[in-house]
């Protein structure tokens, strides 16, 4: 049985029908084991390299999603990417500039780039900010826990849509 | 057509991910700052002499149930350690297994000394470490590949490959794809082991191969291997096998 919260097994980008149908099937069972398990994740459905739906039903906050994306520990994006954010000193060169993201990206192209970039690209060095399955010797204090929250990839989501220069 | 652009972008994705070719390899030394290397350049400003002077007395300090001092086995350091740290870790048919410097300094107390081990990360076990080291400044990486350590460089280079931790990153994607850049403030060296123990002046003392490996497991969230575990002694031979031919620069200075 498919853990609860982990994300789809791997499939062909043209599966979306069935990708739909175990989503319903996360969702089907997550309305059964409801929130006993704290570490779960929400279901999401993948559509032709893309998240459409918000993984909480609801927008999220750019102005703390600012605040994710520049906190070294939480966010930590600026560890790899630069960004428009002069006031910001030491961010790194080893990924993609964040300036102009959200006109390069929808919204959904965005999300799935956080959840699970190497779903994408299985060579990228972008963490997988939302799954916790096949991963190796997780430190302790992290182990079956996502990188950000739901909600906060909801707010990282809604303002890198905001950068459209 | 297609399978032809298939087949270039997997040679590319094939060539990021390859080895940095000898020609190529750099020290840590090379991307640190001048500041830095000037501090390392100089023995009465290099803050890792004073853990090597400290391991020098340590090395004919009598110790243990034996009584014994390194030096009433081994001699004078400066000709019975030349070169030695340059070779390790080494093969120990014993234990069917390579050891690193500290593990052999350790397993010499012992043995021949009848004494307790020293601690990881102790003064005294790095003083003593960077003592030895000190012997091969300047001389080669001359760790062996033979059919005895050769599986335990695999063993290390399948470590060093393999993604971990919360952020999924391997040693390789950072060390040998994207070294040079900036990670925050911080370039990215290549992860060649040619000075330690290392003073590095974010720790502001001495430090192992083990602790920095350490370090950079933790910046990935994965759990970091327990000190003279099999895992991190293969590490650091498939990390010093990588670097062989490079000089050794004990005790070296990193920010």
């Amino acid at each position: 049985m498919q853990k609860l919260g982990s994300a789809p097994s791997r499939r062909k980008p043209s599966a979306d029908r069935i990708a739909g149908a175990v989503a319903a099937a996360l969702l089907v069972s997550a309305d059964f084991t409801a929130i006993a398990d704290e570490g779960s994740l929400r279901p999401y459905t993948i559509v032709r390299g893309s998240i459409p739906a918000s993984l909480t039903g609801a927008a999220g906050d750019p102005a703390r999603g600012r605040a994710i994306v520049l906190d070294r520990r939480l966010g930590a994006c600026l560890l790899c990417h630069t960004g428009p954010f002069p006031e910001e000193r030491f961010q790194g060169t080893l990924a993609p500039d964040l300036s102009g993201a959200g006109s390069r990206w929808s919204e959904g192209q965005l999300r799935l780039r956080l959840v699970d970039a190497p779903r994408l690209n299985p060579d990228t060095i972008m963490p997988p900010y939302y799954r916790v399955d096949g991963l190796t010797r997780v430190g302790s204090v992290w182990r079956e826990k996502p990188i950000l929250t739901a909600e906060q990839i909801e707010d990282v989501v809604a303002f890198l849509s905001t950068l459209r220069d | 057509m297609r399978a032809l652009v298939l087949a270039a972008v997997a040679a590319a994705v094939a060539a990021a991910a390859a080895e940095i070719a000898p020609q190529d390899r750099h020290s840590g030394y090379d991307f640190a700052g001048p500041d830095t290397r000037a501090m390392q350049d100089d023995d009465t400003a290099n803050p890792g002499m004073l853990g090597v002077l400290q391991g020098e007395t340590l090395w004919a300090a009598k110790t243990g149930a034996a009584g014994r001092s390194c030096a009433d086995c081994h001699g004078d350091a400066r000709t019975s350690m030349k070169g030695v740290a340059a070779r390790y870790p080494a093969f120990e048919p014993a234990l069917a297994r390579p050891l690193d410097l500290e593990g052999r300094i350790n397993r010499c107390r012992s043995e021949h000394q009848g004494a307790e081990p020293l601690a990881w990360e102790s003064a005294d076990l790095l003083a003593l470490t960077a003592f030895v080291a000190y012997q091969s400044r300047g001389l080669p990486i001359m760790v062996r590949a033979d059919a005895e350590l050769r599986p335990f460089v695999d063993l290390g280079s399948a470590l060093f490959h393999r993604r971990q931790g919360q952020l999924n990153l391997s040693c390789s994607q950072c060390h040998d794809d994207n070294w040079g850049k900036r990670l925050a403030g911080a370039v990215i060296p290549q992860a060649h082991p040619t000075g330690y123990p290392v003073y590095r002046l974010e720790w502001q003392s001495l430090g192992s191969l083990q602790r920095r490996l350490r370090n950079c497991m933790i910046g990935v969230r994965a759990e970091p291997y327990d000190y003279s575990a099999p895992e991190a002694v293969d590490l650091e031979l498939y990390l010093m096998a990588r670097a062989r031919g490079m000089p050794l620069e004990t005790p070296a200075v990193r920010p």
